[in-house]
C-alpha cells in the first residue's frame, strides 16, 4: 500500500512539472506532440532550418505541385499553394530559401486532411520556394522560383 | 483583443474546403518603422490549430515570414455539411483567438 501511495505521489508531482511548463510557455500543446520546434522558425539559414525540423535528407519528388507566381510584384504577399499527391502525407513545410528566417511555416495534417496547403508568405527577394513534404517516415522536397520585384521583409 | 477570423467551409464532394483570414498583423521584428527608425516589435502568430467536430485536422506552426492577416486553405475528406469546424490561434505575445463555423 505503501508502494502505491509513493507511486501516486511521483505522478502527481510529474504531472504538475508539466503543467508548470505549460503554464510558463516553455512548451506549448501543440509543439509537445508534433511539428518543428521554435528554434527551425529563428533558424537563419536553409541547413539550419532544416537541421531544426530534425528531418533526414529530402528526395526531390514530382508528385509535389508548387503553385506561385513566377514573379511576384509585391514581396510582402505572395501567394503559395502546395499539393502533394504522395500516399501518407502527413505534414507540409514551406521554406523561403533566402528570407532571413527561412522556414515560413510548417503545417501538420491529420484525420482526414488532404496533401494540400495554401496561404501567402513574405519573400525578401527572388529565390527558390522549397517545400517539404513528410509522408510515411520519407521526406520529399519540390522547389520554385519565385522572382520578387519588390521584397517584403524590409522598412 | 484580436480580430476575428473569417473562416468559410464549403463542401466539394467529399472533401470540406476551408479558408481562413485572420487578421494579424505578423510583424517579423526585423521592419524598421520609417519615422522613428527603430525596429518595430516581433508580432506574429507561432502556432494554428484546426478541428472539424472537435477532432484535430490541421496544425500549423508559423514563422514571421507569414504575410500580414494571413491566409490559410486546406482541405479536409470525410467531413459532412454541418460539422464544427473551429480555428484558433496563439502568437509570440501569447495573445490569442478561437472562432467557429459550419460546413455549408
Amino acid at each position: 500500500m505503501n508502494a502505491l501511495r509513493r507511486n501516486v505521489l511521483k505522478g502527481a508531482t510529474g504531472a504538475g512539472a508539466v503543467a508548470v511548463a505549460v503554464a510558463a510557455g516553455l512548451i506549448t500543446p501543440t509543439r509537445v506532440l508534433a511539428g518543428a520546434p521554435r528554434s527551425a522558425f529563428e533558424a537563419k539559414s536553409l541547413a539550419d532550418a532544416m537541421k531544426g525540423m530534425g528531418l533526414p535528407a529530402a528526395t526531390d519528388s514530382k508528385d509535389i505541385v508548387i503553385k506561385a507566381p513566377d514573379i511576384a510584384e509585391n514581396g510582402a504577399v505572395v501567394p503559395v499553394e502546395v499539393s502533394s499527391s504522395i500516399a501518407g502525407t502527413s505534414a507540409i513545410a514551406i521554406i523561403a530559401e533566402k528570407n532571413n528566417t527561412p522556414l515560413v511555416a510548417d503545417f501538420d495534417l491529420m484525420g482526414g486532411t488532404q496533401g494540400y496547403v495554401s496561404t501567402r508568405i513574405k519573400m525578401g527577394t527572388t529565390a527558390l520556394v522549397r517545400a517539404i513534404v513528410t509522408a510515411g517516415g520519407k521526406t520529399y522536397q519540390a522547389t520554385k522560383e519565385v522572382k520578387v520585384t519588390i521584397g517584403g521583409c524590409g522598412g | 483583443m484580436a480580430e476575428p477570423m473569417k473562416i468559410r467551409a464549403t463542401m466539394a464532394g467529399d472533401t470540406a474546403d476551408i479558408k481562413v483570414l485572420m487578421n494579424h498583423p505578423m510583424e517579423t521584428g526585423q521592419r524598421k518603422d520609417a519615422k522613428t527608425g527603430q525596429l518595430v516589435p516581433a508580432h506574429y502568430i507561432t502556432e494554428v490549430t484546426a478541428t472539424v467536430n472537435g477532432a484535430a485536422v490541421l496544425k500549423a506552426g508559423m514563422g514571421g515570414g507569414v504575410s500580414k492577416n494571413p491566409y490559410l486553405g486546406f482541405k479536409v475528406k470525410g467531413a459532412k455539411a454541418g460539422d464544427k469546424v473551429a480555428v484558433s490561434w496563439v502568437d509570440n505575445t501569447g495573445d490569442k483567438r478561437t472562432d467557429e463555423t459550419t460546413v455549408g
